[in-house]
């Protein structure tokens, strides 16, 4: 028991938690903990230039450490700024604790100087919050917020604490245990639902594993990849769950959804089992729901009873943590295997697979004098190989998000950073610099589209001055890409609103005036000469890589339609020289 | 549902039905034998989302403590109306005698009307408005229904008139 203010308490608690980095902006109703940050505190505080960004920042944070960001803001519009990011933490499933200031207790619910009811404005995005009026409560609400941010399904929380409970004086000890009657997610699996899943899958002809972003919050890559080598599992891995099974095994058939690739989409719709492990049949990836694999039974892995069976029935459901279940499933496999004389001949379904695999790369048409998009993403992808860097890739949201999807190799999990459920532009810039504060030692660089750098660009003084160099790549069309792409597929190429230019701002410009390193490059001649060089520069860089407008991104499923019947690249004037996979 | 009996805990479950588009028919809410545990009675309409769906979801949120589905006939439902009817001097006595048959009570009387006070069945509740319908209802107010599972495996009380 120490004696301190509430505005101590704070710090001492994020201590207690094991917090090394936190991410905000100060202001009025937070100023006394800021005062106790200057007092001296072992958590780094990163100054953002806008409260999205320190949000994006404790997102990019987690993701890439896997453990709990910390984003920290003032009352009123400071606490309004970071609603964006915390409904970006609960689409995706990242643990944020968030800290807001609040006006002090005698002035709540008086349209007090930069008041808001954060707590009232949050509640459906967050996993829970807490408003504290009573500095006695302080850390037993911090220590709640941590865990119930990290257990079960993990997410943002926000804590929410009225200036004057930070001014008041109290006897500080940090709770050993948490007070959470009510909060009880599931720590074990079910024996009997995992040998009923072994033996539908010892069973099935066409089995494909549907694996997500579940995986790699559970920190079951290992068990994933156990699993599909131990059983010959071929898998699909969604967007949000790149790198959780390496892009380069045989038997990582890529990503399916609006913009997988056929032979993904077809895997899961023409397979009679499918063995969804941390993911939500999402509609980016079923379609047509009706329409979605009709021919297979289902079973459903994930720590969220709630998603099994919300869209997709589950004839077998299995609830709890990944790691558990896979690791059950694999020895069960294992044994059903050893017991069996027969086992089921799969290799017309392999042969299938990789006959699809085969038959629709992605493609793309590369034209002379024109720098297209997916080039500059080829060869950011080859060149960081070919130096052996250990890369953590950020992108914001849209078309060149799809192309880093697809172009992409990761091989581990942790290192494609990317904002799926919401689909927040401006995401990747801040969520590199919170990465970066993960994992110092990684290369960190961020595949941006022009609309979405506007967004969130003034962060990159952040990066400059906080010395957590990124590198952005700017896939700059001039145009707000994948809106454009829907008015010209869905809207008769009524183009409203959706053009940027690629001039204004001049980006390597704007780079330099934030404190960075700024290039531009617009053949292919340059291109790998301007990206060595912003990788090698040692500071934040930014390449403003002006590619071709027109370049659409396939293939696509088109909005209502069954994934199964994915649209191509449009076949005229197909030179089979020209393409490449 | 049991929830904690802490600030915001209903607004948090309302909320989430708002969010999620479950419809709430009717919904009851007051303390329970702990002081710090409230009950929270809901009437649910299980038809486009399964009540498995919408249970699942409630049990994600940190205040609630227990959710019990009171199945008809495993449960003991209450609830209590008021029912203000129009009662001109010549129809009272006809409105009072059909009052005693429910075992609803005349909390107040004025000229021209009367306002009823009846507990019971939620189900006794409706057919009570029903044959009061044509006097004219002035106003209504319904408390929602609130249940308790039974206690016991005898065969249920018979529904007695009195409260």
């Amino acid at each position: 028991m120490t004696r301190m203010l509430g505005a101590d308490a704070i710090l001492r608690s994020l201590e207690a938690e094991g917090v090394e980095v936190m991410f905000g902006i100060p202001g009025g109703a937070i100023l006394p903990t800021y005062d106790a940050i200057a007092r001296g505190t072992t958590v780094r505080h990163v100054l953002a230039r806008h409260e999205q960004g320190a949000g994006h920042m404790a997102e990019g944070y987690a993701r890439a450490s896997g453990k709990v960001g910390v984003a920290l803001a003032t009352s009123g519009p400071g606490a309004t700024n970071l609603v964006t990011a915390i409904a970006d933490a609960w689409m995706d499933s990242t643990p944020i604790v968030c800290i807001t200031g609040q006006v002090r207790s005698d002035l709540i619910g008086t349209d007090a100087f930069q008041e808001t009811d954060a707590t009232g404005i949050t509640m459906p995005i967050v996993k829970h919050s807490w408003l504290v009026q009573d500095v006695r409560e302080l850390p037993q609400a911090l220590k709640n917020a941590f865990h119930v941010a990290r257990t079960g399904r993990p997410g943002p929380v926000l804590v929410d604490i009225a200036k004057d409970a930070q001014e008041a004086e109290f006897d500080f000890s940090y709770p050993d245990e948490v007070d959470l009657p009510g909060w009880k997610p599931p720590t074990k699996v079910h024996e009997r639902q995992v040998r009923e899943a072994a033996k539908a899958i010892a069973e099935a002809r066409q089995p494909i594993i549907y694996a997500g972003g579940g995986v790699i919050n559970a920190e079951a890559s290992a068990e994933l990849l156990a699993l599909v080598e131990a059983a010959r599992l071929p898998a699909v891995v969604t967007l949000m769950g790149k790198g959780c099974l390496p892009d380069s095994h045989p038997l990582n058939y890529g990503a399916p959804g609006m913009h997988g690739s056929k032979y993904a989409n077809w895997a899961l719709n023409k397979s009679d089992l499918i063995i969804a492990a941390g993911v939500r049949f999402d509609d980016r990836v079923t379609g047509k729901v009706s329409a979605f694999a009709p021919g297979a039974k289902v079973i459903h892995f994930d720590i969220d009873a709630a998603e099994v069976g919300k869209i997709r029935t589950a004839d077998i459901p299995v609830v709890g943590p990944l790691k558990l279940a896979l690791s059950h499933l694999t020895r069960e496999l294992k044994l059903l295997e050893a017991e069996k004389e027969k086992t089921v001949d799969r290799t017309a379904w392999h042969a299938q697979l990789q006959e699809w695999r085969a038959l629709y790369p992605y493609k793309y048409r590369r034209t002379e004098g024109v720098l297209k998009p997916q080039t500059v993403i080829e060869r950011l992808r080859d060149l960081t190989a070919s130096r052996n860097e250990d890369v953590i890739w950020t992108t914001g949201v849209g078309q060149h998000q799809m192309w880093a999807m697809q172009y992409l190799q990761c091989e581990k999990p942790r290192t494609f950073i990317t904002s799926g459920g919401l689909g927040t532009m401006g995401y990747g810039v801040p969520a590199a610099v919170g990465a970066k504060a993960a994992r110092p030692d990684a290369t960190v660089i961020c595949v941006d589209g022009d609309g979405c750098f506007q967004m969130t660009n003034q962060e990159l003084a952040t990066a400059a001055l906080e010395r957590l160099p990124i590198v952005v790549v700017i896939i700059n069309n001039g145009w707000l890409g994948m809106v454009r792409q829907w008015q010209e597929l869905f809207y008769a190429e009524r183009y409203a609103e959706t053009h940027l230019t690629k001039q204004v701002p001049d980006y390597a410009l704007l780079a330099e005036a934030l404190g960075c390193a700024g290039f531009m490059v617009d053949n292919e001649d340059d291109l790998d000469a301007t990206l060595l060089a912003a990788l090698e520069s040692g500071r934040t860089s930014v390449v403003d890589a002006r590619v071709d407008p027109d370049e659409n991104c396939y293939p696509m499923v088109p909005a209502g339609a069954a994934s199964v019947d994915i649209i191509e690249l449009p076949d005229e004037e197909l030179d089979p020289e020209r393409i490449v996979g | 549902m049991e929830l904690e009996n802490k600030p915001g805990a209903l607004a948090r479950v309302s909320q989430m039905f708002a969010r999620r588009g479950y419809n709430i028919q009717s919904l009851a809410v007051g303390p329970t034998e702990r002081p710090d545990i409230s009950r929270l009675t809901l009437r649910v309409d299980c038809s486009e989302h399964s009540f498995e769906q919408i249970e699942k979801q409630m049990h994600k949120l940190v205040n609630v403590l227990r959710v019990v589905e009171l199945r008809p006939g495993e449960s003991v439902e209450r609830e209590l109306a008021l029912i203000t009817v129009g009662a001109p001097a010549d129809k009272r006595a006809e409105l009072i005698a059909l009052g005693e048959v429910f075992g609803a009570r005349v909390a107040d009387i004025g000229r021209e009307a009367l306002t009823f006070e009846i507990v019971g069945r939620p189900e006794e509740l409706d057919a009570f408005e029903e044959l009061v319908r044509p006097h004219g209802v002035r106003e209504l107010a319904r408390t929602g229904r609130i249940g308790l599972r039974r206690p016991g495996p005898r065969p249920p009380r018979p529904n007695a008139a009195v409260s």
